[in-house]
């Protein structure tokens, strides 16, 4: 029993935790400034295992930091220039309160600025990490390149998104390293493999914002501020990764392509190179010119352990990997005025197509409507007027569902005019009791190489276009009909002789017991049985499991009655409309 | 300062008196007529005619006359002779002058005005608080001190000389001075000089003056303070110079000291001394910020990192043309509209658009990364171990009840009969006969394999417990009907058998000493003898149950009542009965007595108590941790029971273990009715309102060291509900693995 006593709340957990208040006295920095370095340096609170215990005996809702986090903010360069920042801003206001317009001149010219880089290494101290960390960052900047050049935020940050969400943009077109595609009702989500790393981002509809009020652009902005830092230092090393200069320059050869003049034309000399740049049709320069026989034959190291089976399937991997990077090579595709430029251009040149739009729309179309190589021209209208031969028109869903499903999907589905077959969301992997819509089982199956939707496909087609066959089909199925009320009634007759037959006696039937069911009953009551030994917390645990499993069986058997209802309706509607066409 | 009606010599002089209080200067009389004429020479002529000299110095010596025989020693000083010459010259002839000159004095003769307001002021202690000491009293030498030190003396100071300064002679009485104060017409102008202690009349003068100041006026009544003002310097621009001074040469010759700056400053541009200010270059530089990656060198902070995790993915809903099971029907619209925001599963309505040129602009993209912004920095984060646990390795490991054989499994005879729910049931030592007792005021005798009723016996009363005596040589069923405890003879079986019974019954002998009993034993009547029934014990409540002990001789009897009466212990040889409790300790639910040895158990509600009979005490109290119980069963070996609850638990209790139950069963959904053990087979069964019997396999093991194998075997159904009630009673089979119940529905069942 010897030491000093110890008191409540001075060891163990309670020693470990700050609250947001003592630690913004601590620090001596206001809140907005501390939650500016919360941001900053990724800073966030945590939730103690014994909330009471933390909170010395008071339940209060309150957020704990961890103590460590707040020594190390403490020294922080940064806090030093937020304090600067504070004088700076009281000289400021007091030079302006006495119209000293030299002083303000002067003061402006020597701004306390900071620079973020430590803290990006810091935070990300491998660049792995920061690839990691990357969906915010891609997401925040496509969303910052897409607002208005007034108001909201600085010119200058917006214009240096726009910059790092292009040069993004580029490299991914560059290493040919995006997966899937989705377009949602929210805007389009890419996800883009970048060494190893799935990075996801969303970008919105071009639309203007209709800017919320409750939205504090100040805590967007500061994390914006983090971001671009972060997104310009992974460019550059993923652009040295790929040998390509930084900043990126467009090929010589291209470069010739675009003419000058119309780049005039276009924008001022200091913006057109950005802008030739989002065009997305150019190839970049590279360091050191790219030469064929660079890409060395990767030598192959069986990991141990490893069976030749799980060889085969790695190998046949890569090979589709390989063959999904050229999906789109050699195709050649225009844009028409109303689909989305952008994305599509991307998309199509991230999987090797070649791509151009009408001179009119963007800067950087390499070529015209008129040209007679176009394979593909995308349209985005219920109809074509002057279709050229020799090139399909497709609908703009055809560009991201065959990238999903990493091959080029039949184009008959996607004409011009044409109910679209569902757009599927390719972040979906289904596991085994989910439900899979019938769109992507027919999707799996002609990945698989098979081709069972054809059948279906023909029928739907032979019903669609030759009514006599469908007739005669009609008739059939009239007559199967009869067929079936037939014996119904047949049944029923049975059914009615049985009934006066009962009160006879008849020979007693064997009842053969089935051995497989009693057994099952068996083992299900054995089971019933066990669960009643089971102990209070198991048992709670169990149930919780097994609720949620039968919650999803549900989920998927009530989608599962919605399709087979909708398709129902869809049928009698169609035999209807038939009906009334014959008619 | 007080207002005397002394009568003052003079009128001209006192001011004087008063002033030179403060004027040392003055302190001779001569000095001070030369005063008082320099006054009047201040003054303007018409307010007051000037007095002659020779007047004043008159006056001055009538009232030199009022000092009690003192001689004036007063010094002239140099100073106020040089001052009396010029003016003597010009008399009273040249005011303006006179004006002039006297300036400093009239200062001086203000300043005693002051004093003298202050003096009106009644502020007699702080009379001479302004006074420096400098300018000290001549006439008295005592220097600036309160006078009321010299209250109590004859004299009030001292002169230059050192000689002491009487005070004047004051002989008059209040009368006197109220006289005085009456008659004089001057008393209110009459004030008394403290430092000589004398009384001095002022003038019209003073009055006046007094007057003024008192207004806040001047004291002089010529000085106008309202003079036109006189401008310095004129406001008006002056057309020409006020000098006609050439302009200095340096103001159109070029300075050298600014040149040789300015050329210094040139000088130091030409050699890159000073240079302009950079331009601001706003645009960042990135450089390789990981050219020197250590993984090594991460933080120990970064241990305890919980990374922001991401963002979840979109599922089919969210596409622009989900499939069309995915979108919302309008009954699930609506609901997603009254859900609150944070409830929702989805945040968004799923929909539908023909072509991808009519999706339009969704509303809240800002907010949502707006949402996410803060939950990475606001949101607490916490490390969760996620729960990846089969279902499957969760359920424990049990012997198969198949290897726990036997046990009843399927139900095989159902007693029908009863109109009425079952409430209790019990079986003869041979297991061939079982009776039941009813709410439709019956008990019936069954036979057990033919579930044949052997007999009614109608009691006329709510049949609440039977029990059938355990002693195989006798033939006698306990009956608790309200109050009364009816051992009836069943006349079933070997005809010996009842008849021994009924000859051991008769064979009483009532002791010759009538002893007080809590109940009385009546013989049956007739009638009822002809029915089977042998003996009535009448108790005072209504009886709630009733329990043989094993030897057949002795049986209790628990009494729904809250005294200390509950439970009574009756010996059916010799027709007695006894009390064993003299406090109540609580309401007792049922009583057993111990198999073999001499142990009674008491169950209360909560808790169960275990008497020791031969000791008569308390050995043992069971915690049952049950609300309220309902039953209870002792197993045969006798160091186990099993309590049923109300609470739908079920305690089991391994008496050498603990107090507190071994294992509590939470097999049943509702409450139990009834426990029951087997007496040979290692089985217990509860019955419960839910309609179940759960038999289960409670294995004892004679090795103290090895803890009863409780397994539930097997969930008997067969009875139906009514109201809201199902099994009342269970009951093994003594020597067969079966089970009987007892139902709400009015039938008996046996499953084998």
């Amino acid at each position: 029993m010897g030491g000093l006593e110890k008191k409540k709340y001075e060891r163990g957990s309670a020693t470990n935790y700050i609250t947001r208040n003592r630690a913004r006295k601590k620090l001596q920095l206001s809140l907005p400034d501390f939650r500016r370095l919360c941001i900053l340096k990724g800073i966030y609170p945590h939730e103690p295992k014994h909330k009471k215990k933390v909170n010395k005996g008071s339940t209060a809702a309150r957020t704990f930091y961890l103590l460590k986090d707040i020594k190390f903010l403490l020294h922080e360069p940064i806090v030093n220039k937020f304090r600067e920042y504070k004088v700076f801003v009281r000289k400021l206001r007091k030079a302006y309160g006495k119209s000293e317009w030299s002083t303000v001149d002067r003061l402006k010219d020597n701004k306390p600025s900071y620079k973020l880089d430590h803290i990006v290494k810091e935070r990300y101290p491998t660049f792995v990490d920061a690839l990691r960390d990357l969906d915010d960052a891609l997401s925040m900047c496509f969303l910052f390149s897409t607002f208005p050049r007034t108001g909201k935020c600085h010119v200058q940050t917006i214009q240096l998104c726009r910059r790092l969400a292009v040069e993004f943009l580029n490299y991914v077109i560059a290493s040919r390293s995006l997966r899937k595609v989705f377009l949602s009702i929210k805007g389009i989500y890419y996800q883009a493999e970048v060494l190893g790393q799935p990075i996801t981002w969303i970008t919105p509809y071009t639309f203007a914002h209709d800017h919320p009020t409750d939205v504090d652009y100040r805590v967007m902005a500061t994390f914006t501020e983090f971001y671009t830092t972060l997104l310009g230092f992974v460019n550059f090393r993923l652009y040295h990764s790929l040998n390509l200069l930084y900043p990126p320059k467009i090929d010589g050869q291209a470069d010739v392509e675009l003419k000058p003049a119309e780049g005039k034309e276009y924008a001022m000399d200091s913006e057109s190179y950005l802008e030739k740049l989002s065009a997305l049709s150019a190839s970049l320069a590279r360091v050191v010119a790219p030469t064929h026989e660079d890409e060395v034959e990767m030598d192959e190291f069986p990991v141990e352990g490893e069976t030749a089976e799980q060889m085969d399937v790695r190998k046949k991997e890569q090979e589709a990997l390989e063959k999904h990077k050229k999906l789109f090579e050699g195709l050649r595709f225009f844009l028409n005025r109303e689909v989305p430029r952008e994305p599509l251009a991307f998309i199509i040149r991230c999987f090797g197509g070649q791509v151009s739009w009408d001179k009119s729309l963007c800067i950087g179309a390499t070529y015209d409507v008129s040209d007679p190589s176009i394979t593909h021209q995308i349209v985005d209208r219920p109809r074509v007027e002057q279709q050229v031969v020799g090139r399909y028109y497709l609908q703009p869903q055809w560009v991201f569902d065959s990238v999903n499903a990493k091959l080029c999907l039949p184009v008959a589905d996607y004409f011009p005019g044409v109910l679209l077959p569902p757009h599927l969301s390719p972040f979906v992997t289904e596991q085994e009791g989910d439900y899979i819509p019938p769109e992507k089982l027919k999707l799996l199956a002609m990945q698989r190489g098979e081709n069972p939707g054809d059948a279906r496909h023909q029928d739907e087609e032979s019903e669609e276009e030759d009514e006599e066959e469908e007739d005669d089909n009609d008739k059939e199925e009239e007559e199967e009909e009869d067929e079936s009320e037939k014996e119904e009634e047949m049944k029923l007759k049975k059914m009615e002789e049985q009934k006066t037959q009962s009160n006879k006696v008849t020979a007693g039937k064997l009842r053969l017991e089935d051995r497989q069911r009693l057994e099952q009953e068996q083992q299900s009551e054995e089971k019933r049985l066990a669960i009643m030994m089971m102990k209070k917390r198991e048992k709670y645990l169990y149930k919780k499991i097994m609720f949620g499993k039968k919650r999803k069986v549900r989920e998927a058997n009530k989608l599962a009655a919605k399709r087979k209802a909708h398709d129902t309706a869809v049928k009698e509607e169609k035999k209807k409309s038939k009906k009334a066409r014959r008619a | 300062m007080r207002l005397r009606n002394e009568p003052a010599p003079s009128a001209g002089i006192p001011l004087y008196a008063c002033a030179d209080l403060q004027q040392p200067a003055c302190a001779h009389a001569h000095g001070a007529a030369t005063a008082v004429r320099l006054y009047a020479h201040a003054r303007p002529p018409h307010t007051r005619p000037p007095c002659p000299a020779e007047e004043s110095e008159e006056l001055t010596d009538s009232e030199e006359s009022v000092y009690s025989g003192l001689e004036d020693s007063g010094s002239d000083s140099t100073e106020e002779e040089e001052e009396e010459g010029p003016e003597e010259g010009p008399g009273g002839s040249s005011p303006p002058r006179t004006y002039v000159k006297g300036a400093p004095r009239k200062s001086k003769i203000l300043e005693d005005d002051s004093s003298l307001k202050e003096n009106e002021g009644l502020l007699a202690q702080n009379e001479y608080e302004e006074d420096s000491s400098d300018e000290e009293d001549i006439r008295n030498t005592v220097g600036n001190i309160p006078m009321e030190w010299y209250q109590d003396f004859p004299h009030i100071g001292y002169n230059l000389e050192g000689k002491k300064i009487y005070k004047p002679i004051r002989n008059k009485d209040e009368l006197d001075m109220f006289l005085e104060k009456m008659e004089n017409p001057e008393y209110w102008r009459t004030v008394q000089d403290k430092m000589t202690g004398a009384d001095i009349k002022l003038t019209d003068e003073q009055v006046d003056l007094v007057h003024r100041l008192q207004k806040g006026q001047f004291g002089d009544v010529h000085f106008n303070p309202y003079e036109p003002a006189v401008d310095f310097f004129t406001h008006e621009v002056m057309i020409h110079p006020v000098t006609n001074r050439p302009a200095d040469k340096r103001s159109f010759i070029p300075s050298l000291i600014e040149k040789e700056k300015v050329s210094k400053l040139v000088h130091a541009i030409k050699m890159g001394w000073i240079k302009p200010r950079k331009p601001k270059d706003d645009t960042p530089t990135y450089y390789d910020l990981w050219a020197h990656e250590d993984p090594n060198s991460i933080l120990g902070r970064h241990k305890m990192h919980v990374p922001a995790p991401k963002m979840k993915l979109p599922g089919h809903e969210e596409s622009y043309n989900p499939p069309p099971e995915y979108l919302l029907s309008e009954e699930e619209k609506l609901a997603w509209e009254q859900q609150e925001p944070a409830e929702r599963k989805l945040d968004f309505v799923p929909q539908q658009y023909q072509c991808l040129r009519a999706v339009p602009a969704y509303s809240r993209f800002i907010h949502e990364r707006f949402e996410r912004c803060l939950d990475l920095y606001l949101c607490p984060r916490q490390r969760k171990m996620r729960v990846n646990v089969d279902p499957e390795d969760l359920i424990p490991k049990l012997p198969k009840p198949r290897d726990l054989q036997p046990f009843p499994t399927t139900q095989a005879l159902v007693y029908r009969g009863h109109t009425s729910l079952v409430r209790c049931l019990s079986i003869s030592p041979s297991g061939q006969w079982l009776v039941s007792g009813s709410d439709d005021c019956t008990v019936r005798f069954w036979e057990v394999c033919t579930a044949r009723c052997m007999k009614t016996l109608p009691v006329g009363g709510v049949v609440k417990s039977v029990a059938w005596n355990p002693n195989p040589t006798i033939c006698l069923v306990a009956i608790c009907v309200e109050q009364s405890v009816l051992l009836v003879n069943p006349c079933l079986g070997d005809k010996l058998l009842y008849g021994a019974t009924d000859q051991l019954l008769e064979s009483y002998v009532a002791p010759e000493e009538e002893r007080v009993q809590p109940v009385q034993w009546v013989t049956a009547t007739v009638a009822e003898h002809s029915k089977g029934v042998r003996l009535v014990v009448q108790h005072s409540k209504a009886v709630k149950q009733v329990t043989w002990h094993g030897k057949g001789d002795y049986f209790a009897s628990v009494v729904s009542d809250n005294s200390s009466m509950q439970v009574l212990i009756h010996q059916t040889s010799k027709r007695w009965s006894q009390n064993p409790f003299r406090k109540s300790k609580g309401l007792v639910q049922c009583v057993l007595f111990h198999p073999i040895r001499p142990y009674f158990f008491v169950a209360t509600q909560r808790y169960v108590r275990i008497y020791n009979l031969l000791k008569q005490e308390l050995t043992k109290k069971l915690m049952t941790n049950c609300k309220w119980v309902s039953s209870m069963a002792i197993h045969p070996g006798g160091d186990n029971v099993i309590c049923g609850s109300y609470d739908s638990k079920l305690a089991w209790f391994d008496l050498d273990l603990s107090t507190r139950p071994y294992q509590l069963l939470r097999h049943h959904k509702k409450a139990l009715r009834s426990v029951a053990f087997h007496k040979h087979y290692p089985l217990f069964a509860s019955g419960s309102d839910d309609g179940t019997v759960i038999v289960c396999h409670g294995m004892v093991y004679n090795d103290l060291l090895q803890n009863p194998l409780l397994v539930p075997v097997k969930v008997l159904k067969g009875h139906v509900l009514t109201l809201d009630l199902g099994v009342l009673d269970v009951l093994f089979h003594p020597t067969q693995p079966w089970v009987f119940s007892s139902g709400a529905d009015g039938t008996v069942r046996l499953y084998t």
